[in-house]
C-alpha cells in the first residue's frame, strides 16, 4: 500500500518535471506555436520596420486585435513584408484602412498601429490575403537626428 | 615545533576527508552500478527527497516570481519598458534563481535530513549491521539517497523557474496590467532554449551533485554522538550553500561570461 502511494508520487513528480519542461520549450523559449482561435491574414509592406518582432501586437486604438505573424523581404523590390494575423472576430476592416509602426513609450517595444479607414458606399473591405496599400514606418531615431541635423545646416 | 605538528594534522586531516569523500562518491557511482536491482530503493528516495519538497519549492518559486515582477514593475515603468517584465522574470529565474534557490532550499530540506539519517544510522550501528550481513551499505543505503538527490534537483529546479514564471505573470499580467501578450512573446524572442534552459538545467545537475554528495558524506564520516550528528547537519548545510553559490559563479562565467 505504502509502496503504491510511494510510486503515485513519483509518477506525479515526474510529470509535473516533464510538464516544465514543456512549457518552457512551447511557451516561455522560442519554438512556441502562436496563437489560438481563428484568425485571418492581411499582408504590410514598409519602407523600413525598426524592431517589429514576430508575435508584436497588432492595435486599433490601443485595443489588441492580432499579432505580427511572419515578417519576410519580398524578392522583388526589396521591401520587407509583415505578415498581420488578425482575429476572427475584427473583421469587414474597409480598404482605406491604414497600418504604421509605432513605439509604446519611449523605450518600449515596437507594435502595429492599425487605422480603419473611412467606409462609405462602393468601398470595398479587407478579406484574407489582401495587401494594405497605406503603410507608414517605422521612426528610426538616427534617421530623425540626421534630418534635423542636415535642416540644421542649410539655415546657416 | 608544535605549531609545525598542528599544521602538519591539519593538512592530513584535510587531505584524509578529501580522499574518504571521494571514495564515498565512487563508491557510490561508479564501482558499484547495479541500476535494476536497486530501482525500487531509488525511488522510494525520490519520495522522501524529491515528491516531500513539491511544496516547499512550489511555494517559495511562487512567491519569488511574484516579487521579482512587483519589484521589476516599479522600476521598468518609469522608463515605460514594463513590457520587458517577462524577460526579466524568466530569465533570471531560468538562469540564476531557480537552479540556486532550488540547491539552497534543497540543502536545507531534503539534505540536512539525509545527513541525520544516515548519521543516526551509524551511531545506532546500523551500517556495521548490514555490513555484517555481507550488505555493503555504501551500496544499500548511500547510492539510492545519492542517486535520489541527483534525480530530483534539476526536476525540482525547472518546476521552480515554471512556477515563477506563472506567478510574475500572475503579479504582471493580472494585477499590474501587462500585456500579456507581450509579456509571453518578448519572453520568447529573449529566452532560447539551448542557451537558457538547458544551461540552467546543467547548473543545477552540478549542485544536485554536490549538495547530495556533501550530505551523504558528511552523514557517513560523522562522529556516532548526538553532538556529532548535529555538527554535521549544520555542516552539510552551510557547506553545500557556500559550495552552491561560489560554483554559480564560476559556471555563470563559463557559460554566460564571454558574450
Amino acid at each position: 500500500m505504502t509502496s503504491r502511494k510511494v510510486e503515485v508520487g513519483v509518477g506525479f513528480f515526474v510529470a509535473l518535471a516533464f510538464a516544465s519542461l514543456l512549457m518552457m520549450a512551447l511557451k516561455v523559449a522560442d519554438q512556441g506555436v502562436s496563437g489560438t482561435g481563428e484568425t485571418y491574414n492581411l499582408y504590410a509592406k514598409f519602407d523600413n520596420i525598426g524592431g517589429l518582432k514576430p508575435r508584436s501586437p497588432i492595435k486599433v486604438g490601443g485595443v489588441v486585435i492580432g499579432r505580427v505573424g511572419d515578417i519576410h523581404l519580398d524578392k522583388e523590390d526589396f521591401t520587407p513584408v509583415v505578415t498581420l494575423v488578425i482575429s476572427e472576430e475584427y473583421r469587414d476592416f474597409p480598404d482605406t484602412s491604414s497600418v504604421s509602426i509605432l513605439t509604446s513609450g519611449l523605450l518600449g517595444e515596437q507594435f502595429v498601429g492599425f487605422h480603419p479607414g473611412f467606409s462609405f458606399d462602393g468601398i470595398e473591405t479587407l478579406n484574407e490575403g489582401d495587401y494594405i496599400a497605406d503603410t507608414k514606418s517605422a521612426l528610426v531615431l538616427e534617421d530623425l537626428i540626421g534630418q534635423f541635423l542636415f535642416s540644421q545646416n542649410k539655415d546657416d | 615545533m608544535a605549531f609545525l605538528a598542528s599544521l602538519g594534522r591539519k593538512t592530513l586531516n584535510i587531505f584524509s576527508t578529501v580522499g574518504r569523500a571521494f571514495l564515498i562518491l565512487v563508491g557510490a557511482i561508479v564501482a558499484r552500478p547495479q541500476p535494476l536491482k536497486n530501482t525500487s530503493l531509488v525511488i522510494k528516495q525520490i519520495y522522501i527527497v524529491g515528491v516531500q519538497s513539491l511544496l516547499i519549492i512550489g511555494v517559495s518559486g511562487l512567491f519569488i516570481g511574484m516579487v521579482m515582477a512587483l519589484q521589476g514593475y516599479t522600476v521598468l515603468v518609469d522608463y515605460g519598458a514594463e513590457e520587458s517584465l517577462g524577460p526579466m522574470v524568466a530569465l533570471s529565474l531560468i538562469r540564476e534563481l531557480g537552479p540556486v534557490v532550488t540547491a539552497l532550499l534543497f540543502a536545507g530540506r531534503a539534505g540536512s535530513a539525509l545527513t541525520a539519517e544516515i548519521g543516526l544510522m551509524k551511531a545506532t550501528e546500523q551500517l556495521s549491521s548490514l555490513e555484517m550481513m555481507a550488505i555493503d551499505p555504501l551500496r544499500r543505503v548511500i547510492a539510492p539517497r545519492f542517486w535520489a538527490g541527483v534525480i530530483s534537483m534539476p526536476m525540482l529546479a525547472l518546476i521552480f523557474s515554471a512556477v515563477g514564471i506563472l506567478g510574475g505573470h500572475l503579479v504582471g499580467v493580472d494585477w499590474l496590467g501587462v500585456d500579456s501578450g507581450s509579456y509571453w512573446s518578448i519572453m520568447q524572442s529573449s529566452v532560447d532554449f539551448e542557451e537558457d534552459v538547458l544551461n540552467g538545467v546543467i547548473k543545477s545537475f552540478v549542485f544536485a551533485v554536490v549538495v547530495t554528495w556533501i550530505a551523504v558524506f558528511r552523514g557517513y564520516d560523522l562522529i556516532p554522538t548526538s553532538e556529532g550528528i548535529s555538527a554535521a547537519t549544520t555542516q552539510t548545510v552551510v557547506h553545500s550553500s557556500l559550495a552552491v553559490l561560489g560554483l554559480d559563479f564560476v559556471l555563470t562565467a563559463l557559460m554566460f561570461g564571454t558574450n
